[in-house]
């Protein structure tokens, strides 16, 4: 089969399995939704390594195949077909995609069991699998769009997925919100894409760019920044950054195939996508490398006071996004693509370790709560500590290598790059401490309550609460309801556990500078037109650059070592001595709290004084008039509908005869 | 013999079939009455065809023909359901109508 065949059937095997849940929902037993759903990503990651091998067969040079299903709309200027891009960056993508998928829907049959909506879970689940794969298929923008569109449906639906929650129902609504923003701009990049260009289709947008724009043109520079504000709003980058931690209200599973490993990363596989455009822009570029660095150090400095588990997670994610942002803006393609995936398989991992760990906890996410945790769940403390080593870029680990390759770019080359580079290494310290925060505090000290019972083989169990709120829950929500699921004593979790740890220590052998590099000769048949993407630097400055990072990362995972482990009084001493500091971090900077001043209550008011002087004064008023005067007519009016057959009857009669006597008269 | 003649007939008899619509309370004959005017309407149009030689206006008469009759069995068909339902046969005691 051809590699754009493997492409349709990596769409149809989620589109199917997520049609065989939605429609069977009501009478698939037991964990046959789960299975499904599993076994279709299961066939999709197949497919698309079918893909893979197919398009390795090509030669470098033609290795961008197109296919189109039908034509939606074909007229004089307008050309939108339903057609697939299969080349090496769409591959690339959806191999580590429907893979960490796979592995997640694995990771969901067990965790989910107990849950009332766990076929409604894995429909959603597919469907969303299937948008984001139909996002990086797509051959044109406008298919683009649609895929955007629907992952945000799917975000939504599944952060929504408890939705006796009110904290999980605002939260949704949140990030649909704000993607919607994104969206917005991506429609209106599309849009002067097209009345610039005159066609949707990316390669021949691509091969008509260069000759038609010259560089840093104003407009293709809006074009670059409308695309940017559909990249950062998907990506999660300041200033559009707030939906995703609390995105954190879906189930686990979720926040580690949706808001860490897949979706998230779709605006770093745009701007990769629109490169030629960038490459005509390099101011905009240059604006979206600096955000991504502005949000990498922030997102850092956050995760470093945050408490609650799965958002010290979230604002690592938005973070290491950064990274790839960097990356890809400043032309290190091939290294933001490397950390995108290798992101992919720490981020889920940890996600996946960090749900197993709160079930143990039965619900709790709070990390003041939690202690060591280290031997009730040895499984899950070693595969975590996995995960927070690559997060960390520990040496050897895939992180490692994928994270200081762009950093290493960066200082190669010259002019102003090296602030990423700096900026990239104080990032690193942080990521290397607050990795090692959350390892330390969680399985290291004095074990709690929860570990000593499990210690004895006693799973905790607790009255279903929000952890956010600490509310009781409906438990007719399902999860957290009577079960709990650990990786210790569910195979399904423990074997995707297994299989992400492993590549996330092994992850990084694919592009080890100077040995194989494949990542980077592989996606070259998507970058043959770039002038940066050749601009490597030697082999000699990536392993210096790789030191650099090997040192801050031992540096940070120390730090966490001595203020956690080795002197456990120093972080509270911290908090003491740097007061104003902490609560500035614990409370994320105030950015939510500046956007209720700025766009919430303004809002609010607005609306309010619709109401009070539009809507009661003006439109109620106009209303009132007009339904008094026609019931003023009506009154008198009525006085003709006496009820009285014959009198009808005489009014036609005479209203005839009157009639004709008035033409008689005028015509004589 | 002239046309006026016939016209003529047909007025007067259109205008015996609109006072007993208008007089007339029961039902039944103004049901009556409503035939005699559509029966002087068709004595107007043949009595016109004749006078201009030609068979447009019988056409007409025969088409108000049919008309009438569905009209009959409408008219009929709701007498004799007042009938059944014993409602007074009295157009002036049926004022569903008043506004």
């Amino acid at each position: 089969m051809s590699a754009t065949t493997y492409g349709w059937l990596v769409l149809a095997f989620p589109l199917i399995g997520f049609g065989i849940n939605a429609v069977g929902w009501r009478v698939l037993p037991g964990r046959a939704a789960g299975w499904i759903g599993t076994a279709a990503i299961g066939l999709a990651f197949a497919s698309a390594i079918g893909a893979l091998v197919a398009i390795l067969d090509k030669p470098v040079e033609s290795r961008e195949l197109t296919s189109t299903l039908y034509t939606y709309a074909a007229g004089a200027s307008l050309d939108v077909k339903l057609g697939i891009l299969v080349d090496p960056l769409s591959v690339f993508m959806i191999v580590v995609v429907s893979g960490v998928s796979a592995l997640i829907h694995l990771y969901s049959v067990a965790y989910l069991a107990s849950d009332r909506g766990y076929a409604r879970y894995f429909a959603y689940l597919n469907f969303f699998v299937f948008s984001m794969l139909l996002l990086l298929l797509a051959g044109n923008f406008v298919l683009l769009i649609v895929g955007w569109a629907f992952v945000g449906f799917a975000s939504y639906a599944l952060i929504s997925f408890w939705y006796r929650r009110n904290t999980a129902t605002t939260a949704g609504m949140k990030a649909f919100v704000i993607n919607v923003i994104g969206d917005v701009g991506l429609v209106f990049a599309a849009f002067f894409i097209f009345r610039e260009l005159g066609s949707f289709d990316y390669l021949t947008v691509f091969a008509a760019a260069p000759q038609h724009f010259s560089t840093n043109q104003g407009v293709v520079i809006a074009i670059c920044l409308l695309l940017l504000v559909g990249a950062f709003a998907k990506s999660a980058q300041l200033p559009l950054h707030t939906w995703l931690p609390d995105a954190m209200e879906g189930p686990t599973p979720v926040s580690a195939l949706i808001h860490a490993a897949t979706m998230v990363t779709a605006g770093v596989y745009l701007i990769g996508r629109t490169f030629p455009l960038f490459e005509l822009a390099p101011t905009a570029a240059d604006i979206s490398a600096f955000i991504g660095l502005a949000t990498l150090l922030f997102a850092a400095s956050c995760a470093l006071a945050v408490t609650d588990l799965k958002r010290i997670i979230a604002y690592s994610t938005i973070s290491q996004i950064g990274y790839m942002v960097v990356g890809v803006s400043i032309g290190a393609y091939a290294a933001g693509f490397f950390h995108l995936m290798s992101h992919a398989f720490f981020k889920a991992l940890l996600f996946m370790s960090a749900g197993s760990v709160i079930s143990a906890m039965a619900g709790t996410q709070d990390i003041d709560r939690m202690g060591g945790l280290r031997k009730a769940m040895p499984f899950t403390a070693v595969v975590m500590v996995t995960g927070a080593l690559a997060l960390a870029a520990f040496p050897g680990t895939s992180g490692f290598f994928s994270k200081d390759e762009i950093l290493a770019f960066a200082a190669h080359r010259g002019g102003f790059y090296w602030i990423f580079t700096i900026g990239g290494y104080i990032g690193a310290l942080m990521t290397g401490f607050y990795a090692f925060r959350i390892i330390f505090r969680v399985f290291w000290g004095e074990p709690v309550a929860e570990a000593r019972q499990l210690e004895h083989g006693h799973l905790a169990h607790a009255e279903p609460a929000n952890p956010m709120t600490g509310e009781v829950e409906d438990t007719d929500v399902g999860f957290p309801g009577a079960e709990h699921h650990i990786a210790e004593r569910d195979r399904p979790m423990w074997l995707a556990m297994a299989a992400l740890a492993f590549l996330s220590i092994v992850g990084g052998a694919v592009q080890i500078p100077g040995l194989d590099d494949l990542i980077t000769k592989f996606l070259h048949g998507s970058f043959l037109d770039s002038t940066l993407y050749e601009q490597l630097p030697s082999v000699a400055a990536d392993w210096e650059g790789l030191g650099v990072g090997a040192v801050i990362a031992l540096l940070g995972i120390a730090t966490a070592y001595l203020v956690y482990v080795a002197r456990p009084g120093t972080a509270a001493a911290l908090i003491r001595r740097f007061r104003p500091v902490h609560t500035l971090l614990v409370n994320k900077w105030y950015f939510d709290e500046l956007y209720d001043a700025l766009v919430y209550r303004p809002a609010i008011a607005v609306g309010r004084f619709a109401n009070d002087v539009v809507e009661r004064v003006v439109v109620q008023g106009v209303v009132a008039v007009v339904v008094d005067a026609v019931r003023g007519v009506g009154t008198v009016v009525r006085g003709a509908q006496s009820g009285f057959v014959r009198a009808y009857a005489l009014l036609l009669v005479g209203g005839f005869a009157a009639l004709g006597l008035y033409f008689l008269i005028v015509s004589s | 013999v002239d046309v006026t003649w016939y016209v003529v007939l047909s007025a007067v008899l259109f205008a015996i079939g609109a006072g007993g619509v208008l007089i007339r309370r029961s039902p039944l004959v103004i049901l009556l009455c409503l035939e005699l005017m559509l029966n002087a309407g068709n004595l107007a149009l043949v009595a016109f065809s004749r006078a201009h030689g030609n068979q447009e206006g019988q056409v007409f008469a025969l088409i108000v023909m049919v008309v009438a009759a569905c009209e009959v069995v409408v008219g009929l068909g709701l007498i004799v359901a007042m009938f059944r339902r014993r409602l007074p046969l009295n157009v002036d005691e049926m004022r569903g109508l008043r506004g």
